[in-house]
């Protein structure tokens, strides 16, 4: 059979190699492991949003049996350095966050003390026993008013709570603004978001006394930045440490960045000598993993009578929380969507400022989409509402727009470029699933029977897979963009193949297995993935920005391939034949045309064991590592649409249909890629209408359950048609594009277009998310007041 | 604290007895007492779902029944299904169908679906979007959960028939 014929598994549903063990409760979660002798930490957490702290008397904690040790911010401060994320951005002003807190509290659920007991059970009951002196000081939860000079401030030595500020300008927005005909705008809110992934945070240090070696088994997308971060703030050498993110259970996010409980575990497993266990619960979870969004956006939209636009300008201000997460910055999100507001659209004159504030409540972090998702919100609102006064169709509106496929590549209005990516292809391709004029048709119908019927569209462009030319956060000083892979043959002929990323549900070891065998030439069946370990990398970071399949499936490609060359060397010394003329496939080496083949095993077992019989330039191991760098990243983009209805009685919305059209590039797993837009779209989704993390004016949390914290279930999920297109090869290795955000990218703004939509004859426009029942309700009696 | 009690809980056809604090959860018995690590906590509050077992023939969340609660009975597990070599028909129809990705809810969710099947046989979508809506999945949309319980109706009540017909 011709190469090019042969079956391949990239672009094939391969089912999932993951799923057996983890469908048969034989997963390895942080929390499943449980070596002897371990003990558990709780933590106090502060029930303050700004408080001093005056004294911390842990005498009735200690005394109780079971309690192994009981700490505070200040017994361990030589213990480790705060983690402290810097930036090269101007006007950033770091806020150290410390392992326990010291002096004082910035937000409800920041840890106070720790308690190590011989279970978490008695571990809980001790931190009761702990009292706290608080004197609680001045705070102000608001982010415009914590951003005023008078108002309290929360980290005195950054001597304001404006803790980063930046501008992006193209042309000359105010101008064109100015002279634009038509001009749309609105102050837009997309509320606070938990990440909530449902295994809470875990976290197990083990410290081998006699070897001085740390190992941490973490609920973490990022072992590699977790391990280099431990050894500075430890002070240990790398190869001391090695951190393992075997299965996780969900990220999104939020098990992007290092927790204070990470490095808590490891300072007390290196104190006591002895396995230290931390699992969070519920109520912890939506108390201090990072939270999303929280940004307040006045954008105005200038257009042209035919629609054209002419200027775009917005003022951002990002709420984001009481600490500067490490290592992305309090900067990572609300920068994100000053970057991304212009959309996939052409821009001539743009001008976006950012200031993030800070606020006593959990730091704002990395989420699925980061800063797109309210992008999307306010340009997609915009674009929408342009389109309305001028009585142009959405879609038209959209594709004058769109920058068109002889313009790529396209630089942004913040500086973005665009590479050809298949934003007209996606728009035409939901339109055509949706029988377009018939719904709208049917749409009509529904209104004169006085029902409230929307629907909504939502174009996005995302740049994914990105290199190490541009950091993954404004001004970080972490290396993102490259990834390395090593594939080594064993004498049984079975393919070891080492990455640094860390799957947390993407399903990657069955991806990348498909990248590798196919390059390599050998069976799926024959390739274990290896991930979620720093044990076998120099440097990586994880799996996050939607880089996983671009970085490592590149890497893997080039290993398979240098890894390939040296079986084929192998294997024409010992048939005696041309390398040219042999063919690796199905873990054969074949002479091309003949019947004479060996397999990988007879292959491997004839370099290790006969190594004295290969001549001296094929006296090397079957092995091979490389690095891919690809420089600047690749864009991946989609157009959603929603349909959805109002009930009239409870304004309760329901999504009636949910199409997603996507260019993701070279699709290595169509079954893959249709689950994570499936689970992407439904975080939007919720992210749209029910989730919304509540503090009141001080800063205390009033939404700490999933009781208060809606999460959307399988009735409030429509079954979604996901159309993948493939506009044109990217120049990432394989053609491969990111995907793993953009479900939740689209999602909110397509779900806000269509509530607006099914409310049109009351002139109502959706500029708050979540547009929960409450919201609804209140503005449309405020319309129906204006009648 | 509370003295400590004697129980006795079948699990997976084992009888297992032990000495345990009556506040002890059912799932941290499963977890902690046995080992089987296959049951996940996600709220420990009866929301989420993640926890479900079965308890003398009834779905139960291990979060919100005390171990002493489940004395002298029959628990159900994930572990109690299939196995990596011989997946139940459910745990297949999750495998076929692409209905689970980190795989922290499965346990649950099958447990539940386990439950529904066993009680309704044949499930139309819409009754299977019902019936899992005590349990959450954030990875999936729900999409391949659905199609997966709905194959694994249709599988399990060709391979045995119902006890009532």
């Amino acid at each position: 059979m011709r190469e090019e014929l042969r079956p391949k598994l990239v672009g094939a549903r391969v089912k999932r190699v993951e799923d057996p063990r983890l469908l048969t409760g034989q997963g390895s979660f942080a929390d499943d492991y449980r070596p002897a002798g371990m003990v558990h930490v709780a933590l106090l957490r502060s029930s303050y949003p700004h408080a001093r702290l005056l004294r911390i008397d842990t005498a009735a904690a200690r005394s109780l049996a079971g309690v192994v040790a009981v700490f505070t911010g200040d017994e361990l401060a030589e213990a480790a350095r705060p983690m402290v994320a810097t930036s090269k951005m101007k006007d950033y002003r770091a806020t150290p966050m410390p392992m326990l807190a010291r002096g004082k509290v910035r937000y409800v659920g920041e840890p106070v003390a720790a308690v190590v007991a011989a279970s978490r059970y008695l571990a809980e009951d001790a931190a009761r026993r702990i009292a706290v002196d608080y004197a609680p000081l001045p705070a102000e939860s608001d982010p415009l008013r914590a951003a005023e000079a008078s108002a309290p401030l929360l980290h005195e030595e950054a001597r304001s709570n404006v803790v980063l500020s930046r501008e992006f300008a193209r042309g000359d927005a105010a101008a064109a603004m100015a002279a634009a005909p038509l001009r749309v705008g609105a102050r837009f809110r997309f509320r606070r978001k938990a990440v909530l992934a449902l295994e809470n945070r875990c976290y197990l240090a083990e410290y081998h006394r006699g070897r001085r070696e740390l190992t941490l088994y973490s609920a973490t997308q990022v072992p590699g930045i977790v391990r280099d971060a431990l050894a500075e703030l430890m002070d240990m050498p790398e190869h001391l440490i090695r951190v393992v993110a075997a299965d996780v259970g969900g990220g999104f996010g939020g098990k992007a960045s290092l927790y204070p409980e990470e490095l808590l575990v490891a300072v007390l497993a290196r104190r006591l000598g002895r396995p230290v266990k931390y699992t969070s619960d519920r109520l912890e979870d939506l108390l201090s993993t990072s939270q999303a969004f929280d940004e307040i956006v006045d954008a105005e939209l200038g257009v042209a009578a035919d629609g054209t636009i002419a200027a775009l300008t917005a003022e951002v201000v990002g709420d984001v929380g009481a600490y500067s997460i490490y290592p992305w910055t309090a900067a990572l999100e609300p920068v994100q969507v000053v970057s991304f507001l212009p959309g996939p659209y052409r821009m001539p004159n743009y001008r976006g400022r950012v200031r993030g504030i800070a606020t006593p409540k959990a730091p704002l972090g990395p989420y699925r989409g980061v800063g797109r998702p309210v992008a999307a919100f306010v340009m997609e609102r915009l674009i929408d509402m342009a389109a309305r006064r001028l009585g142009i169709d959405p879609v038209a509106m959209r594709r004058r727009n769109f920058v068109a496929a002889e313009e790529f590549p396209y630089r942004t209005g913040s500086g973005i470029i665009w590479d050809r990516a298949g934003f007209t292809e996606c728009l035409t391709a939901v339109r055509d699933a949706l029988d377009y004029d018939g719904l709208r048709r049917r749409q009509e119908e529904a209104r004169a029977a006085g029902r409230w019927v929307g629907i909504g569209f939502a174009s996005y462009a995302e740049l994914t897979g990105i290199g190490s030319k541009i950091p993954a956060a404004p001004g970080m000083p972490v290396n993102t963009g490259t990834e390395t892979a090593t594939l080594r043959i064993d004498p049984s002929g079975s393919v070891t193949a080492i990455f640094g990323i860390a799957s947390h549900g993407q399903g990657l070891e069955t991806t990348l297995a498909q990248v590798v065998a196919d390059e390599l030439g050998v069976r799926l069946e024959d390739v274990r993935i290896v991930q979620g370990d720093t044990a076998g990398r120099a440097y990586t970071t994880g799996t996050y920005a939607s880089r996983s399949a671009v970085l490592a499936g590149g890497a893997g490609k080039l290993a398979a391939a240098a890894l390939r060359e040296k079986v084929l060397r192998a294997a024409a010394h010992l048939l005696e034949a041309h390398i040219d003329d042999l063919v690796a496939e199905g873990s054969r080496v074949a002479i091309r045309g003949t019947d004479r083949s060996l397999s990988f095993r007879e292959i491997a077992r004839s370099v290790y064991l006969q190594f004295g019989r290969m001549p001296p330039e094929l006296q090397e191991e079957l092995e091979a590592t490389k690095l891919y760098d690809p420089q600047f990243g690749t864009t991946s983009s989609a157009t959603h649409a929603a349909v959805v209805e109002i009930d009239p009685e409870t304004f309760g919305v329901r999504v009636l249909r949910y199409v997603v059209a996507e260019d993701c590039g070279r699709v290595i797993n169509p079954m893959i890629v249709d689950g994570q837009v499936h689970g992407g779209v439904a975080q939007g989704i919720g992210a749209a209408l029910l989730e919304e993390v509540v503090y009141d004016g001080e800063g205390q949390l009033l939404s700490g359950s999933l009781m208060d914290y809606l999460v959307p279930s399988a009735v409030e999920i429509p079954p979604m048609e996901v159309i993948h297109i493939e506009a044109e090869s990217p120049t990432t290795l394989g053609g491969f594009r990111g995907m793993g955000e953009g479900g939740t990218i689209g999602a909110p703004a397509a779900i806000a277009n269509a509530v607006t939509d099914a409310l049109a004859p009351l002139g109502i426009e959706v500029t708050e998310l979540p547009v929960t029942p409450e919201r609804l309700y209140r503005l449309v009696e405020a319309a129906r007041g204006k009648e | 604290m509370s003295g400590k009690r004697r129980v006795a809980v079948t699990v997976n056809g084992t009888r297992h007895e032990r000495e345990i604090e009556p506040r002890l959860l059912l799932g941290d018995f499963l977890r902690s007492e046995l080992d089987l690590t296959g049951t996940h906590f996600g709220c420990e509050h009866g929301i989420c779902g993640a926890c479900t077992v079965i308890l003398n023939g009834d779905s139960v969340r291990a979060c919100l029944v005390f171990a002493v609660q489940a004395d002298g009975g029959e628990v159900l597990t994930v572990e109690g299904l299939g196995s990596v070599e011989a997946l139940h028909p459910l745990q297949q129809a999750f495998h076929e169908h692409h209905g689970l990705q980190c795989g922290y809810c499965t346990p649950g969710m099958l447990m539940t679906a386990l439950d529904l099947i066993r009680k309704h046989g044949r499930l139309t979508e819409a009754a299977v979007r019902a019936g899992i809506s005590g349990n959450l999945c954030r990875c999936t949309g729900y999409q391949n959960i659905v199609a997966a319980i709905c194959a694994a109706a249709e599988a399990m009540q060709s391979e045995e028939p119902a006890g009532d017909a």
